[in-house]
């Protein structure tokens, strides 16, 4: 790491640190594009970097969700009859019972959903290619449909997590959200950035090359692909506790296991920065996340709308998303080495 | 939870008669999804989707006073033209890319849809009612509704003169052709652009007379779309590509497998378990494969 990039992450810290005073009215839209980063980055983890297009990443993040606020209320009360009582004020959460709750509920919810990605890890990822994304569409729908059956957790009319509480008012609230998911973004990029410069990451693009060759160079592939798939698991329930909190409620479709919203949102961020890369995920959610509050804005109603087009046309027309096309148009800057002749006969070529 | 369906055996029968019916519907679907699979190794999410716009086409002509069942004959006529130019937008440009482009660029399009529709027909569940009237059977404890047989029937229809179409006809011999080998159909003259169109717009057109009945038998919502996409899914990979009596058994046995979901379960986990069950056979596929590498080794 030379002296530019320490200055680059030094720099960004500082901002990160200061955001919410400098755009106050903002803090929650920072609050959720932290989180939409940390979902794009870990994404990444298995789309761009080991070729395993999941759009399963949503169940772990749903379940965070879900475990977050199960264990924050059912530490101090009756989880049923808060359900039940649907967010009536019959149960109130003192402000150390609820950071107490908050914090055994982040740290659960972060580690189920990495023990449940081991375990299913063996049978899942041994399947390939569009069977893999299939069948990890189905795994996260079928996770929504049956959570919507579940009498503890609100089943159909939705669970309300505990509110803050009433200390500082809208502020607080929004400041301890907003530093709560930085913390989580800059834990996952120091992790992902950890695991980036490690023999793993080759190990995971050797997976995404030619599977059956790296199996045949010895390596266990199966047990990487599932180290891989339980630290995107860590990371995205973490970011579902996180949301869960911030949203305030939880619907099974609609917030949770939301695979028409958020499910897609993983998938496009990443395919938008650039997968396969360490900055792409980080810059393709922040342009989605404004794109995404423009059209929520301006074309209200027609969201869905524009959503269907721009992933139809990112889909085809920007399928290498931005950092490919920088690392096409500078490969130098990229660390490649070009042949000058090579370059210059490609371009006669064109 | 109860269990009703094992104390009372017309209740079973019930199911099994209600199933069997529902199958050949989704056998009709899938059917189009091995079709442009076999021939364009494309999965099409938005196959859903199209099912549904079908059935609206046929709740309109309902709206406005024509009888229903005549969507089967305007539903496809119109649908073939929406695949043709969702394939001339779209999917053209994905057809020989990646296969997780060809999901994508599907989902998008699913989207797009399920929302379009939503502005369009409203999000009310609807059905476009028949007037068949029911049979009953077994001493009046069996209910059939004969909109249901009707669309069993119609079904069948449909599967048989597409077979026999795709034996037969010069475009079926080019579509076999293409599925066989597209480069050496190419080479041989067959336009297979055309032949992809083709399939896709022949495709549209079955999910649109699959739809049209579903909007006669059951009902029809804008967001319904992916349970058929993953119905359809699951009986092409369980009956494999190119087998059509296998995809009608499977269509069939998924039919079955749901009815009884809905009775043990409730109907709250019908979805659901439908996922559920598609992710347990992706397992297992892959385990019965993985033991065939190890005989390999």
């Amino acid at each position: 790491m030379n002296k530019n990039s320490w200055i680059l992450y030094i720099g960004i810290l500082i901002f990160g640190l200061f955001a919410p005073f400098i755009f106050p009215a903002f803090k929650v839209q920072l609050s959720i594009l932290c989180v939409l980063i940390v979902l794009a980055t870990t994404w990444n983890i298995q789309g761009g970097e080991m070729g395993y297009n999941t759009f399963g990443n949503i169940l772990f993040y749903g379940l965070g969700m879900y475990l977050c606020a199960s264990v924050q209320v059912g530490m101090f009360f009756p989880l049923a009859e808060w359900t039940e009582s649907g967010g009536e004020k019959t149960f109130v959460h003192t402000p150390s019972q609820f950071f107490q709750g908050m914090a055994a509920g982040l740290v659960v919810a972060a580690v189920v959903p990495t023990i449940v990605a081991g375990l299913i890890g063996y049978a899942i990822l041994g399947l390939r290619g569009h069977y893999f994304a299939i069948c990890t569409l189905g795994l996260g729908v079928a996770a929504g449909e049956i959570s919507g059956g579940i009498e503890i957790i609100g089943a159909g009319q939705g669970f309300t997590t505990p509110p803050f509480p009433n200390i500082g008012g809208l502020e607080a609230r929004g400041e301890f959200f907003y530093f709560l998911s930085f913390g989580a973004l800059v834990l996952t990029f120091i992790a992902v950035r950890a695991i980036y410069t490690t023999r793993f990451r080759l190990i995971l693009n050797a997976i995404r090359d030619n599977e059956d060759k790296a199996e045949a160079m010895g390596i266990e592939t199966m047990k990487y692909k599932i180290t891989g798939w339980m630290i995107s698991a860590f990371f995205c329930g973490l970011a579902g506790g996180i949301m869960g909190g911030l949203v305030g409620y939880i619907d099974s479709t609609d917030v949770a296991f939301d695979g028409r919203e958020m499910g897609v949102f993983m998938v496009l961020m990443a395919i938008l920065g650039g997968k396969g890369t360490l900055w792409g995920p980080i810059i393709g959610a922040t342009l989605f996340h404004f794109f995404k509050e423009g059209f929520w804005t301006f074309f209200l109603g027609w969201q869905y709308v524009a959503l269907g087009v721009l992933i139809v046309v990112i889909v085809i027309y920007f399928p290498e998303g931005l950092m490919g096309w920088l690392r096409e148009k500078y490969p130098e800057r990229f660390g490649e080495v070009v042949d000058e002749a090579d370059r210059k006969a490609q371009v006669e070529l064109k | 939870m109860d269990f009703l369906v094992f104390q009372y055996p017309m209740i079973t029968i019930q199911a099994c008669l209600d199933g069997l019916l529902l199958g050949i519907l989704f056998a009709l679907i899938a059917y189009g999804m091995a079709l442009q699979w076999g021939v364009m190794n494309i999965i099409n999410i938005a196959q859903g989707d199209l099912v549904i716009l079908g059935g609206y086409i046929a709740y309109f002509m309902y709206l406005y006073g024509i009888h229903p069942a005549w969507g089967v004959i305007v539903s496809p006529i119109i649908m073939y033209f929406v695949g043709i130019a969702i394939y001339k937008l779209v999917i053209n440009k994905v057809v020989d890319r990646d296969l997780f482009i060809s999901i994508l660029a599907t989902f998008g399009i699913s989207i797009l849809f399920m929302q379009l529709m939503n502005f369009a027909f409203g999000a009310d569940v609807v059905l476009a009612n028949s007037g068949y009237g029911t049979t009953m059977l077994f001493d009046n404890n069996v209910v059939l509704p004969n909109s249901k047989i009707f669309s069993a029937f119609i079904s069948i229809v449909f599967a048989i003169c597409l077979v026999v179409y795709m034996k037969r006809s010069k475009l079926g011999r080019a579509i076999r052709a293409t599925a066989q080998n597209a480069r050496a159909a190419k080479i041989l003259g067959v336009d297979t652009e055309k032949v992809y169109a083709a399939t896709f717009g022949i495709n549209a057109a079955l999910c649109g007379v699959a739809g049209a009945l579903i909007s006669i038998t059951f009902t029809i919502h804008p967001y319904m779309g992916l349970p058929y996409t993953i119905r359809s899914f699951m009986i092409v990979i369980v009956a494999g590509l190119g087998n059509l009596p296998g995809v009608a058994m499977s269509g069939m046995g998924l039919g079955i497998f749901e009815e009884f979901a809905d009775y043990i379960l409730g109907t709250e986990f019908r979805i659901g378990s439908v996922f559920l069950l598609l992710v347990l056979i992706l397992v297992y596929r892959r385990f019965k494969l993985s033991r065939k590498r190890e005989y390999l080794k």
